[in-house]
């Protein structure tokens, strides 16, 4: 091809860093092969634009070296969207994004691979950058985003572990869970907090561990026979050196996320692992690791491998396909032994042929000694017999330049594969047994006094990313200290008279375990007195009635009932033409339940909560399903204080966590609150409603009954939102004690 | 319910592989006519074992499937109306005690607690039938014996027996047989080669690793023969598997999943 001449392209390109002259004629050839005329205008014209923006010559640099391949690639509707997008940047505060912007194009057009995604990718950077960018007096931006730049750093990495739409759903979250905190944006979009790591995680692509754990632990069961722990580790922040699966007396470690790979799905590829490592489990003794070096170490290990896979294939021989598949190919003479280390290549080439009978090696020793291993399995064996095996493999096959430091690697990692680390044991541990951790003290003892359980985390749900947050509230909960259960028992007695009006109504809906229903055409036994009428009716010539048989139905309350109390500070207030505070005729109204379940023999559990941040959510715990109606728990209901505040999602997860399990037909869930859902560290009230609502929603689907009772005159607005059409508003609350009674009546009726 | 009690008489051998000495100990049973309880999980042979020792035993045998709307009339009988006025209709625990037939009474905790206590007097050492409404009392026969199994591995608390109930019988606990025995006894049912039925049982071990896990009962031995039945049809294994041994234990998405790989690498 002749050189063009490119001498009309210069002036066209309107800049004169000197800098250019020694760049422009290689990039302007390139732009020439690879676009057409229409396309190098566009080019020019956008680097002309990028030259005036005043940043220096490297954005230049940056779009003439980059632009042509993307623009070839994508289309050149590109040339022009990129320098726009930089003029655009150019006119914030955010010019200091610019050469990180640039860098990202190139390296986002190879992950995208089409027009319309890169331009999402572009108004996405564009939208975060705008929702970032702060101003001091409201009216012009003047604070350059915080996470912009370091969110443009860790773009390459995002797009090669996320799809576009995950790294929006990953964006939006740092955006609206750190809108006024720079440093801690930062630290999100940089990916050094937990929470950021943890979302990145939900968003990943493939098959997530967590989602199939209950999964794999069946498989574990059923094939195996085995049972043990599983451990996620993450194999997306260790670059230098990724962590292999591996089991030990603590648990199986696997990867978090496995994609789909060689035809074989995510959660096959967790079941070969799984395979794998429960025949380990089953047919390996450790060896002493002592007296091989390490060449033969590695050939025992393959060997061993091979052996083990060899006996699960005998049980399953659809384990094979399996493994067949996702064992690395390596190509026979790939490696050059004269300069490399070929042990690796030539063991995982035995190791093929081991696995698959019609490989295509010719190595007559790969072949024998493949032939020596089927031999070898016709009987029992166990892990010495492939070590020995695996020893002469070595003593027949080793060279010179296996000893090298240039190991060759390519289609020698079986993934599937772990470690190995149980195969070896030591005689000498190294000088470990010295060490000076076991001091003579003794261990410190736990001071504190009243025994505490563990936290629950529970997730929740953002609306605006339309996305839980893990693990995002930490739960507490603990037995509510006892106060003076007398007090109960006086308020129940200034409720006598009502006491005896429910009680009529109690002994209406308490259950006839066997009721006789008459008067049937089909039934189980014939009703004498009713035949005797219709047989004389008959011999009368008369109609005889048919029904002349009887049944019998079962009539039993098969109820569960978990009472939840809001303890928010707002209890303590005392409403408008009332003696008592609400906290006061909330206990009125919980005794009096709580005596009238316990009369009807339904299972009732009563707890309250309140929160303070979502780092401390506090469910108390009064009563529990198994408990009857007696002093302790009077003295705890008697001891209930107001204080913090309502964070309702969490402890609505909480209650129903253990509801569910309740073995009843029917699951109420009845929730007495006096004020909307809020905390203080969330400035967005819609947000914990939101979460409420889904957290009911939750329940729903669990099979729970919610129904609300709401002291706040003015909850319609919140109330329905949260729990659909199963809410009560008391305007009176002095008459609370005596609408919670009937309303448990009537809903359970 | 009277008629013809021949009708109850079991003809040919029906197939049933011993896996101990139960054969045995059921007859010393019998011949001291004690009560006989077998308990067992869904599918391990026990109604096929008790027709097998009707067989043998040369009795007939009437069996009654006891369910939650069973009452003491239709064990003992009713009266029924007719032209004529009433009837009485004896109850097949009143045909059996009557004529010396075995009465097998299949899943006896199924049936109330209240219902069952009828059968008190008959297996105590009165062995008779008083029957209030008509006013009799029916001696047992000499041949009559009463069988009940039940399945100890799904009740709730509630679909127990009677301690007093319990009392009465003396019992034989079923399970499924072992891999090999499993494989022939599938083998012999339906003709399958053995490779084929010990594979079926492979899979049906799978399956009852995860009892407990989220499954109330393993693939039991009555399955894996309707699953060798269907591979008779030129159904292919792994589709007959599925049909005959997964789908009809579980709806859960996890465990079905589960076994499904489990039947692909079986299956190979």
């Amino acid at each position: 091809m002749a050189t063009p001449d490119l001498t009309g392209y210069r002036d066209k390109l309107k800049c004169s860093f000197p800098e250019l002259d020694n760049v422009f004629t290689d990039c302007m050839e390139n732009a020439v092969a690879r676009l057409s005329q229409r396309g190098r205008d566009d080019y020019l014209a956008g680097a002309s634009l990028i030259c005036g923006i005043g940043r220096g010559f490297e954005p230049v640099l940056v779009y003439l070296e980059d632009m042509p391949e993307v623009a070839e690639k994508l289309g050149e509707g590109m040339l022009s969207l990129v320098s726009e997008t930089v003029w655009t940047l150019s006119r914030t505060p955010n010019g200091n994004a610019i050469p990180a912007f640039l860098d990202t194009i190139a390296e986002a057009a190879r992950r995208l691979g089409s027009q319309e995604l890169l331009c999402r990718y572009v108004d996405m950077m564009l939208d975060m950058m705008d929702r970032t960018t702060g101003s001091i007096h409201g009216f012009h931006t003047t604070l350059s985003s915080p996470g912009l730049p370091v969110l443009l750093n860790q773009m390459p990495y995002l797009l090669s572990q996320l799809s576009l739409d995950g790294v929006n759903h990953w964006i939006d979250y740092g955006i609206d869970a750190y809108p006024d905190h720079p440093q801690r944006q930062q630290d999100y979009f940089s990916l050094q907090t937990a929470d950021s790591r943890a979302i990145l995680q939900r968003q990943r692509h493939g098959t997530l561990f967590i989602d199939r754990e209950r999964s794999l632990n069946l498989y574990l069961t059923a094939m195996w026979s085995d049972k043990c722990r599983f451990i996620p580790y993450s194999l997306g922040f260790d670059d230098v050196r990724k962590p292999l699966p591996y089991f030990d007396d603590f648990g199986v470690r696997v990867p978090d996320v496995y994609d789909d790979r060689a035809g074989i799905a995510g959660l096959n590829r967790y079941r070969a692992l799984i395979a794998h490592m429960a025949a380990h489990r089953r047919w390996t003794t450790a060896i002493f690791a002592d007296n091989y070096s390490p060449a033969q170490r590695l050939a025992i290990e393959i060997i061993e491998d091979c052996r083990v896979e060899f006996l699960a294939m005998g049980d399953y021989p659809g384990l094979g396909h399996l493994w067949r598949a996702l064992h690395p190919k390596p190509i026979e003479g790939d490696c050059d032994a004269d300069s490399q280390s070929c042990i690796r290549h030539r063991l995982a080439m035995l190791s093929c042929a081991i696995l698959d009978q019609d490989h295509p090696y010719l190595d007559p020793d790969i072949c024998q000694f493949a032939e020596r291993f089927y031999a070898m399995m016709e009987h029992q064996t166990t892990s010495e017999d492939a070590a020995s095996l695996a020893v002469s493999y070595i003593a027949k096959t080793r060279i010179q330049s296996d000893q090298s430091a240039d190991v060759f690697f390519t289609h020698t990692e079986i993934d599937y594969r772990d470690d190995n680390r149980h195969l070896w044991k030591f005689i000498e541990l190294g000088d470990e047994e010295e060490s000076f951790d076991e001091a003579d003290s003794p261990p410190e003892e736990n001071e504190d006094e009243t025994p505490r359980l563990p936290p629950r985390h529970y997730p929740e749900w953002d609306y605006g990313i339309k996305a839980y947050r893990p693990d995002w509230v930490s739960l507490y909960e603990n037995l509510h200290p006892a106060g003076d259960g007398g007090k109960i028992d006086a308020l129940l007695d200034n409720n006598k008279v009502l006491a005896k009006r429910l009680k009529q109504i109690l002994d209406r809906l308490k259950p006839q375990y066997y009721v006789r229903q008459r008067y049937q055409e089909e039934g189980s036994e014939l009703d004498l007195d009713i035949a005797i009428r219709s047989l004389i009716d008959y011999r009368s010539g008369v109609t005889p009635d048919p029904r002349i048989n009887m049944s019998h139905r079962h009539d039993g309350r098969d109820i569960a009932v978990s009472l939840l109390l809001d303890l928010s500070q707002s209890l303590g207030q005392k409403p408008d033409g009332c003696d008592h505070t609400l906290l006061e005729i909330s206990q009125e109204a919980v005794a009096l339940l709580a005596w009238a379940i316990d009369r009807l023999g339904d299972s009732l559990a009563i707890a309250g909560f309140s929160s303070n941040t979502r780092h401390e959510v506090r469910f108390q715990h009064i009563m529990g399903y198994g408990e009857k109606w007696d002093e302790p728990v009077k003295a705890r209901l008697a001891a209930i204080e107001p204080g913090y505040s309502t964070r309702m999602g969490a402890a609505l997860r909480h209650a129903g966590h253990s509801l569910a399990a309740r073995p009843t037909d029917k699951k109420l869930l009845l929730v007495l609150t006096d004020g909307e859902p809020s905390d203080i560290d969330v400035a967005d009230n819609r947000l914990l409603i939101e979460d409420a609502r889904k957290a009911v929603q939750e329940l729903d689907r669990d099979g729970i009954y919610t129904y609300c009772i709401n002291l706040d005159a003015h909850a319609d607005d919140y109330v329905a939102n949260i729990f659909g059409g199963r809410f009560t508003v008391i305007d009176r609350v002095e008459r609370l004690p005596e609408k919670l009674a009937k309303l448990f009546m009537s809903l359970t009726k | 319910m009277t008629g013809d009690i021949d009708q109850y008489r079991i003809d040919s051998e029906p197939f049933y592989q011993p896996v101990g000495d139960e054969i045995a100990l059921y007859q010393a049973a019998y011949s001291e006519r004690l009560p006989m309880m077998i308990k067992g999980p869904t599918g391990s042979g026990k109604s096929r074992f008790i027709e097998h020792m009707a067989w043998r035993l040369k009795r007939p045998l009437i069996t009654v499937a006891c369910n939650e709307d069973m009452t003491a009339s239709d064990l003992v009988g009713r009266y029924l109306l007719d032209a004529d006025g009433t009837r009485w209709l004896d109850g097949p625990l009143t045909v059996a005690a009557r004529f010396g037939a075995i009465c097998y009474l299949d899943e006896i905790v199924e049936a109330r607690q209240d219902t069952t206590v009828v059968i008190h007097p008959l297996t105590d050492h009165r062995r008779t039938l008083p029957i209030d409404k008509k006013g009799e009392l029916i001696a047992a026969h000499e041949d009559f014996q009463l069988v009940i199994s039940y399945n100890p591995g799904y009740q709730s608390l509630i679909k127990d027996l009677k301690q007093s109930t319990k009392q009465r019988f003396t019992s034989l606990l079923f399970d499924y047989a072992d891999a090999g025995m499993e494989a022939g006894i599938v083998a012999t049912e339906t003709g399958c080669d053995v490779e084929l039925a010990k594979k079926l049982v492979k899979v049906a071990g799978t399956a009852r690793n995860l009892k407990g896990h989220g499954l109330d009962e393993g693939i039991s031995t009555r399955l894996l023969v309707y699953a060798a039945r269907l591979i008779d049809q030129n159904i292919d294994p792994i589709a007959a598997c599925r049909m005959a041994m997964v789908e009809p234990i579980t709806d859960d998405g996890d465990i079905r999943d589960t076994l499904h790989h489990a039947i692909d690498a079986v299956f190979g």
